[in-house]
């Protein structure tokens, strides 16, 4: 308005108001409740240095921490027709996504990247679960047919980290037949010969756990991954009973036989790395001598060469 | 004949024509007048009210416990029936039943969930909540059909898959999502009716068909109007008002295009008329199978993947 409101009073306020402290330069763990410097807790990729408690991570986050040199290239998905519906509840679904999109920056609940790992070329399809719990709707749906296409395209595995709370029930039935759906995209991968890995990460539950992600080669988890169908509550409610310890974290799944491996965050990228160039060079790297072999020269009908 | 809340007045003009009924030793004619109009009330009645129910009265009437259940249409539809048991790995879930059987003249292998019909049989199949070895039974008898060239009728009829603990240790999610799979890789026909509840994994683990049929007064769901009430309303109290903001009616997934035929029920809900809807039901069934074994096995398999991918691409129809 004029130079007395702006650059007088706030030159005053500057002076007088405590230096402001951002409020995230202090992480509380969720486990053991000690606090963690900001800086540690990035360096030391989101994982409590005290309890080892694997805290959720950006879509930034891990595709940075994969990746070679965190470098890849996101691509763009296909817009969808946003809420079907019509849906509303308390508010409308279609004000909750654009509240979504506005905190994450992103348009839904996925991301799907391409690059190198270990020199292996692979298309990565991660979930946001900062955007409404990660839940599967019709863009979540299309990203996964995208990277499935994209994989099948470039001749590259397909690794798909699910975090995600289950179908999106704001989209009803469509929601559901995002499991069809990306079961068919994830099978044309395999189909080609090409490897499907699942990196579970907390929590994989619902329609996401009963679809796509429970179909790969290769299934690994995050150390305390809540990983199940049912909810717990759900459960609870049905056997009123205390559910048993651990139940559905990661480490009950890889001892009921569900997951391949429980991997800690530190040794995650090693670990794809490995099978990837495992899966992708089965060759032995030293000398291969062929075995000498008659050449298969066509046959006539008289059985003369 | 149980009564849902909103038919009350029906119940109420029907206990009438009852009462009347048996005091027909007076004035016989009057009492036959009098019962015809009170029919054709009761029938104007039905009509009015099942003409225009609300997506939560379709969700009393798709539970209603005298609606036609998988033993049903098995015993009215199908000859020679003959169950096939097991997953081969852990048990027998009779949540889930399935078999051999001639529908019509042809082979076909049926597998559908079973509700139950009094207490003891509800407990024995679990109240139609499959545990993991009811997917992998209706997986192997999938992969059976597929090898002998049979096709796959399913009927879907379950609140859910079942939510228990033994159930999520041996792998409930796998064990859909491997259902799934096998739904979309067999080279025979495959059919799918909901004739009841259609409830989220538990259904699309049987119903990822090339054709998929619901009756007039089904509802098929991502989740219960109640389970969605209390999560995003906060309270069951709202199931109501989830039921039509979830789309869950056979009119409402048409026009979606997620479902491809409903099939008209008798007046008054197919509780009333079980034999008619059983009937109505098979020949719809049967006119699919007809056309779609026209079809070569490949491009049965690829017109169902395609299908199923193509969901939601486009947005709505």
């Amino acid at each position: 308005m004029n130079w007395l409101t702006n650059f007088v009073r706030p030159e005053i306020q500057q002076w007088v108001r405590p230096k402001e402290v951002p409020d995230n330069l202090w992480h509380k763990c969720h486990q053991c409740g000690h606090m963690i410097f900001h800086r540690d807790l990035e360096k030391n990729l989101s994982v409590c240095q005290h309890c080892g408690f694997h805290m959720r991570l950006t879509v930034k986050q891990r595709l940075d921490m994969l990746f070679d040199d965190s470098f890849y290239q996101r691509i763009e998905l296909p817009r969808v027709a946003p809420d079907p519906l019509k849906f509303r509840d308390s508010k409308r679904y279609s004000d909750r996504l654009k509240e979504a999109q506005g905190k994450t920056l992103e348009q839904d609940a996925i991301a799907v990247a391409h690059g190198t790992m270990g020199g292996v070329n692979v298309v990565v399809a991660a979930f946001n679960f900062q955007f409404m719990g990660g839940s599967m709707g019709m863009a979540v749906g299309e990203g996964l047919v995208a990277a499935a296409e994209l994989a099948v395209l470039q001749d590259a595995p397909l690794v798909v980290i699910p975090s995600s709370g289950g179908a999106r029930m704001q989209e009803g039935i469509l929601s559901l037949m995002q499991m069809a759906r990306t079961t068919v995209a994830v099978d044309r991968v395999k189909e080609k010969g090409l490897p499907y890995i699942v990196l579970l990460a907390d929590p994989t539950t619902g329609g996401v756990t009963a679809s796509f992600a429970m179909l790969g080669d290769i299934h690994i988890a995050e150390p305390g991954a809540v990983i199940g169908f049912a909810g717990q509550r759900v459960i609870e409610s049905t056997i009123r009973e205390k559910l048993p310890d651990g139940f559905q974290r990661a480490e009950y799944l890889l001892d009921h036989g569900m997951v391949d491996m429980v991997v800690h965050r530190h040794r995650l990228r090693e670990t794809l790395v490995r099978l990837l160039q495992l899966l992708r060079h089965p060759k032995p790297p030293g000398e291969v001598v062929p075995l000498p072999r008659e050449p298969i020269l066509p046959v006539d009908g008289d059985g003369r060469v | 004949m149980n009564f849902l809340d909103f038919e009350k007045p029906i119940a109420e003009l029907e206990g009438k024509i009852e009462e009347l009924r048996h005091l027909s030793d007076t004035d016989e004619i009057n009492i036959a007048d009098e019962v015809a109009r009170l029919q054709a009330k009761v029938d104007k009645l039905l009509k009015s009210t099942y003409a225009k129910l609300t997506p939560w009265q379709k969700t009393q009437v798709a539970r209603h416990p005298d609606r036609p259940h998988f033993s049903d249409y098995v015993a009215h539809l199908v000859e020679d029936f003959t169950p096939l048991a097991g997953d081969r790995a852990f048990a027998e879930d009779r949540a889930i039943i399935g078999g051999l059987g001639r529908f019509r003249g042809r082979s076909v292998m049926v597998i559908g969930h079973e509700k139950g019909r009094d207490t003891e049989s509800r407990v024995r199949h679990n109240f139609g909540m499959a545990r993991p070895e009811g997917y992998r039974k209706a997986r192997r008898l999938m992969a059976m059909a597929d090898r002998f060239h049979i096709p796959v009728v399913t009927l879907v009829d379950t609140a859910g898959a079942y939510p228990g603990v033994d159930a999520e240790a041996r792998g409930q999610a796998e064990a859909i999502a491997r259902a799934i799979e096998s739904c979309l890789a067999i080279r025979v026909p495959l059919i799918t009716a909901i004739i009841g509840e259609g409830g989220s994994g538990g259904a699309i683990a049987l119903a990822a068909a090339n054709t998929v049929v619901m009756l007039e007064h089904s509802i098929y769901s991502v989740i219960s109007p109640e389970g969605c009430a209390s999560i995003l309303w906060r309270s069951g109290d709202n199931a109501q008002d989830a039921a039509e903001a979830l789309k869950l009616t056979a009119q409402d997934l048409h026009r979606l295009g997620v479902v491809d035929l409903v099939v008209p029920e008798p007046l008054g809900g197919a509780h009333r008329a079980r034999n008619q809807t059983m009937d109505a039901l098979g020949d719809t069934i049967e006119q699919s199978l007809t056309a779609l074994l026209a079809l070569d096995g490949g491009v049965l398999r690829a017109r169902r993947r395609d299908k199923f991918l193509e969901m939601g691409r486009q947005g709505v129809h």
